[in-house]
């Protein structure tokens, strides 16, 4: 046992720490890694800390998910970018445990360091890794594998670039679905490395091996790939490899390969270029949109808007608005809900006319939806729709619908529309919203819920900045300060929180002339949880008033309260009192 | 589907088998009592055959490791020299764990027994044995590993110091409370600022080093836990062959998950009608295509077996083929349903075929033939008298579960007197054996064989034969509703197999 010097103890602590019991303390070792790694300096982290942490490696997983994480931005701690390859071997263990979030962080971090490399220690050091990782006897190590080689290949000489791709082909074979299933992920960032003489040949097949798997699994990945690889090609290989690949994928068998087509199909019509969109795409995605099972349509439906952005408007309003309309009515709640979500974002790309005539009816119907989501969601983006036809248009059937969920009997979809009240507000301008929606929003400070209250609370606050001080004094705050006389303590507070909230924005003259003296009056209230908060408000008023206020008005009521017979009274008086000091002291 | 291998052309028909005993763990001596803990609920050889897992009734698993595979070395078998070369599958206690606990549901007010309910092996990885367990609610997923044993010496701070060195030296001690604080409050700043000004570093500090020994010892770790996420009490589970999703199923619902994810799974299958007043019938058993990813298979309490494309639907209330024995039985009585149900269904290794096992019947499947089974194997005729007896006792609630051999070529499955009988499954093939899970397994073989049969005639005909006297069996010995063999796997690769009579797990070879 050796003695270390008392400045260096807490740092032999930690060292000590990596090789304790407790996970916690190992933890938080390994997250101080680089503070050991500069007690001991560039060299001994090298040749010491480093090979300590490739030895100990079957730690829990939380330690080498850290480690893993810290070893990746470890370069600065052994000596710079030309010692960086010390660091692969640690992260090539890690990058072959079986717990897969580990393995990715270790890939990650490979990735990072590989980035950073110099040319001629990625051929020495990385490149072997990499060939090492795929020939690996277990498919964790050949999982890895995929992940690391767009950052091995660009730095190959030809002769190792061939080997590296006849070997990511093997992987594209595995036995094992894991690892095929990594590589149909990887295919696209390994692809963009490649020179396009071999994209089209070798790339292409190892491609078509992929959307051709048994397994589900690696046929939807490899659908995710289609687009990544269409971008990397010319449009017309694109068009001659692709197209036929996607537009087989969009009629294949399982439900999940459609799914997926259907997310992302839109991101190939650029690839392809538009003719092609016009005679291929547009006809798979509508078959999309009408698919038997629920879940591709929900998909194809929420691309609509992101769909119809790349056609040109007349081919939209061909092929595309007659499936909205269907779907406008779909018997699932759930492809409605996804629709009326993406819907408004149409009304910009098909214009005013083609809006007013075709999709005013479906956002209309989707209005009187039976179920709240849909309605929701269609009023959440109603700005979209405002730009292009007004609002004079909407409001007559947009109120009704407001008022059916402002009054839902499930209070998420009341909370839900307060939200919206301030976009709803500021769309609809001051005069429609006093004549209609004032009332409610009052309404919703007695609901019986909670977060509703709470919720209506700062509603009322982000009208009173979206209207300003003046409007918030006509048509707020008198109603507000008038409920303080709530028989029920719980309304009481609601009220006194809704006042805390509306100081700030109604400045400090109105709250001194008309706020404050409602609050002083609640300090006296019989209920103490009341009391309290009275306490607690008048310490958040402290900074919005002026100093004279404090003293003449909040202070006694303070002092009052700190004598209060119930302790909980007394501590935040109490605390308030103290702010009330050092705000006098630092002025 | 290439089921061509299975069950061979027929034509040169296998030799019977001549069973023999092989090895027994847990055998109770003579007046012992059986632990109700111990009572083995779950067999299930691992993919290879080279592991066994057995589950019981106090939530334990306890996983045997095969001793004569490969690895072992030349001089070992000549040290056991028998007369017979150790061809067959031997196996070794390795390690147990606790996997479950009973639990308590507040919310429902319902205990949560620890009895392991199944047990399935997943993927080997980096040498780590990996296994889902599962008891009637929660689903849990293991890793168990060789683990070195490892010492750790020669660290920088001393012990004699620890004593001295007041708050700070406490944090190399796990059980104080303020370690954490003392490590994670290190003031990083000002302690950086200095390292970095010694270039060498600093020589005092040392890393802990650690010596390895060669001994290592299996660590059971629960990875993840799948809960909250049946109704009801979860009956099986079953890996897919993407070797990244499994299922559960309870008795209306079907759930599918990803390992990896623990805090969501995807009903896929829901029986449960709206009115649970019109509920006829129950899921009993779950399982997935061993190849096929996107097909499973489900039985249920009115005895069909249902086929079910996942690609079809994401909700596969609808299945894609359905199984039912159209037969009518012979005679119909009150018992007539409930000996329809079936308790366990199996695919063989191909997928091509489906074994399930009802109460008095093994019956096999082709799944591109729905009009009936391929054949039909009494299991216990004798019984048919005394169902209302099994009834009184509720005897004929019990679940017997059925396995198939590796090559196809037999099925095996359990009865009362802890019983188990093997048929062989090739048309024309006779062969049936009755052994008893006993050192002396052909104590009560039953000399005559009964003919796998569909016909109802040889039916009554073997009642008639096997029926002789109530309370005894074919041979006359009394047969006993207590000591039932509900549990038996066949391994893998050979014809070996593993049968649980109560707490006693017992292993036979041919």
């Amino acid at each position: 046992m050796s003695m270390v010097d008392e400045p260096l103890y807490p740092i032999a602590v930690l060292i000590d720490e990596l090789k304790n019991d407790d996970i916690q303390l190992r933890l938080n070792s390994i997250r101080r890694l680089s503070i050991i790694a500069r007690a001991l300096g560039e060299e001994r982290t090298r040749k010491e800390l480093i090979p300590f942490l490739s030895e100990n490696n079957d730690d829990d997983d939380e330690v080498l998910l850290a480690m893993a994480e810290e070893l990746g931005v470890f370069i600065p701690y052994v000596g710079g970018v030309e010692h960086a390859h010390v660091l692969l071997p640690p992260l090539e263990t890690l990058s072959s445990v079986e717990e897969t979030c580990v393995r990715e962080k270790a890939v990650d971090s490979l990735c990072r360091i590989g980035s950073q490399m110099r040319e001629n220690d990625l051929v020495d050091h990385f490149i072997p890794l990499a060939k090492r990782l795929s020939a690996g006897e277990w498919f964790t190590a050949r999982v890895s594998a995929c992940g690391i080689f767009h950052i091995a290949y660009p730095s190959a000489s030809d002769m190792v670039k061939t080997e590296l791709r006849s070997i990511y082909s093997q992987l594209c074979q595995d036995d094992m679905p894991m690892v095929r299933r990594a590589a149909a992920t990887n295919l696209g960032k390994f692809a963009a490395t490649i020179e396009s003489a071999h994209l089209k040949t070798d790339i292409m097949s190892m491609f078509e091996d992929l959307t051709q798997d048994d397994q589900d699994s690696v046929r939807l990945l490899a659908v995710e790939g289609c687009a990544a690889l269409g971008k990397l090609l010319e449009p017309q290989d694109c068009v001659t490899h692709i197209l036929p690949v996607i537009v087989n994928f969009s009629q294949d068998k399982s439900w999940r390969v459609r799914y997926m087509v259907a997310n992302q199909l839109y991101e190939l019509c650029e690839a392809v270029g538009p003719e092609p969109t016009r005679t291929d795409l547009v006809p798979a995605y509508v078959r999309l949109l009408r698919d038997n099972e629920a879940e591709v349509r929900i998909a194809a439906a929420g691309k609509v808007t992101k769909f119809c952005r790349i056609l040109n408007p007349e081919l939209a309003i061909q092929h595309i608005l007659p499936c909205v309309k269907e779907l406008s009515s779909d018997s699932s709640q759930h492809v409605r809900s996804a629709l009326a979500s993406v819907i408004m974002g149409m009304a910009p790309v098909l214009g005013k006319d083609a809006t007013i005539e075709h999709l005013l009816p479906i956002f209309l119907s989707l209005l009187k939806d039976e179920f709240p989501d849909v309605r929701l969601n269609i009023i959440s983006k109603l700005d979209q729709v405002n730009q292009v036809i007004g609002i004079d248009l909407l409001s007559q059937s947009l109120l009704p619908a407001i008022v059916e969920l402002a009054e839902d009997r499930h209070w998420r979809v009341r909370l839900a529309i307060i939200e919206y009240i301030p976009l709803l507000a500021s769309q609809l301008g001051v005069g429609f919203f006093d004549d209609k929606l004032g009332a409610l929003c009052m309404q919703w400070l007695q609901d019986k819920v909670h977060s509703i209250r709470e919720a209506a609370a700062n509603n009322l606050k982000r009208l009173a900045e979206e209207f300003g001080p003046e409007w918030a004094m006509q048509h707020i705050v008198p109603q507000v300060l008038e409920m303080i006389n709530n028989p029920h303590y719980l309304y009481r507070m609601t009220i006194l929180h809704a006042v805390s909230l509306l100081a700030p924005v109604m400045g400090s003259e109105i709250t001194c002339s008309k706020l404050l003296p409602v609050v002083i009056t609640a300090s006296k209230d019989r209920v103490p949880n009341i009391k309290f908060n009275v306490a607690k408000m008048m310490q958040s008023l402290i900074p919005i008033v002026d100093q004279s206020v404090v003293e003449k008005m909040i202070r006694p009521c303070l002092v009052e309260l700190s004598e209060d017979p119930d302790v909980d009274v007394r501590f935040f008086a109490n605390q308030a009192l103290q702010s009330i000091d050092n705000v006098m002291m630092s002025s | 589907m290439n089921g061509g291998d299975e069950f061979g052309a027929s034509g040169d028909l296998p030799p019977p088998l001549d069973w023999r005993f092989s090895q027994v763990f847990g055998e109770r001596s003579a007046g012992e009592e059986v632990q109700e803990v111990d009572i083995i609920s779950a067999i299930e050889f691992d993919k290879s055959g080279d592991h066994l897992a057995t589950g019981d009734r106090g939530g334990r698993v306890v996983l045997f490791e095969r001793t004569d595979s490969k690895n072992a070395t030349g001089a070992r078998r000549d040290l056991e020299g028998t007369d017979y070369p150790l061809r067959h599958p031997e196996f070794r206690y390795k390690t147990e764990f606790q996997s479950h606990e009973p639990e308590f549901d507040y919310l429902k007010s319902l205990e949560i027994e620890e009895k392991i309910n199944k047990i399935r092996w997943s993927q080997t990885a980096n040498g780590a044995l990996f296994l889902l367990s599962t008891n009637d609610k929660t689903i849990k997923f293991w890793k168990v590993q060789d683990k070195k044993i490892k010492k750790i010496c020669d660290i920088n701070t001393d012990s004699s110091r620890l004593i001295g060195n007041g708050s700070v030296a406490s944090s190399s001690n796990s059980n104080s409370t303020n370690t954490c604080l003392a490590n994670g409050g290190l003031p990083d700043n000002s302690l950086s600022n200095d390292f970095s000004l010694q270039p060498g570093g600093i020589p005092l500090l040392r890393l802990p080093a650690v010596t390895t020994s060669h001994e290592t010892s299996p660590v059971a770790r629960c990875r993840r836990v799948y809960t909250h996420a049946h109704d009801y009490h979860i009956n099986s589970i079953s890996n897919n062959s993407d070797g990244e999703t499994f299922i559960s199923a309870d008795d209306l619902r079907i759930n599918l998950w990803n390992l990896e994810i623990s805090n969501q799974s995807f009903n896929i299958v829901d029986v449960k009608p709206a009115n649970m007043e019109d509920l006829t019938e129950v899921i009993t058993s779950a399982e997935f295509h061993p190849t096929h990813c996107n097909t499973l298979a489900y039985s249920s309490s009115k005895g069909s077996i249902r086929l079910i494309d996942l690609r079809q639907s994401a909700l596969c209330d609808s299945h894609s083929k359905l199984f039912e024995d159209t037969e009518t039985p012979s005679s119909r009585s009150f018992f007539t349903e409930i000996i329809a149900s079936i308790s366990d269904i199996k695919f063989a290794k191909q997928g091509r075929y489906i074994l399930s096992r009802d109460y008095m019947t093994l019956k096999l499947w082709d799944i591109n033939m729905d009009s009936g089974p391929v054949s039909t194997f009494q299991v216990h005729e004798y019984l048919r008298p005394k169902l209302c007896d099994l009834y009184e006792n509720d005897s004929i609630f019990d679940k017997f579960e059925c396995c198939l051999s590796g090559d196809g070529l037999r099925v095996a499955t359990g009865s009362y007197s802890n019983l188990f009988r093997v048929f062989g499954v090739t048309p024309g093939n006779t062969e049936t054996t009755t052994l008893e899970a006993s050192k002396n397994p052909m104590r009560r073989q039953v000399t005559t064989p009964s003919r796998p049969s569909r016909s109802l005639s040889s039916i009554t005909r073997v009642v008639r034969r096997e029926g002789g006297s109530p309370g005894t069996d074919g041979n006359g010995n009394t047969f006993d509703h207590t000591t039932k063999l509900l549990h038996l796997a066949w391994h893998p690769t050979e014809n070996s197999i593993a049968c649980a009579a109560a707490n006693s797990l017992y292993m036979y070879y041919a």
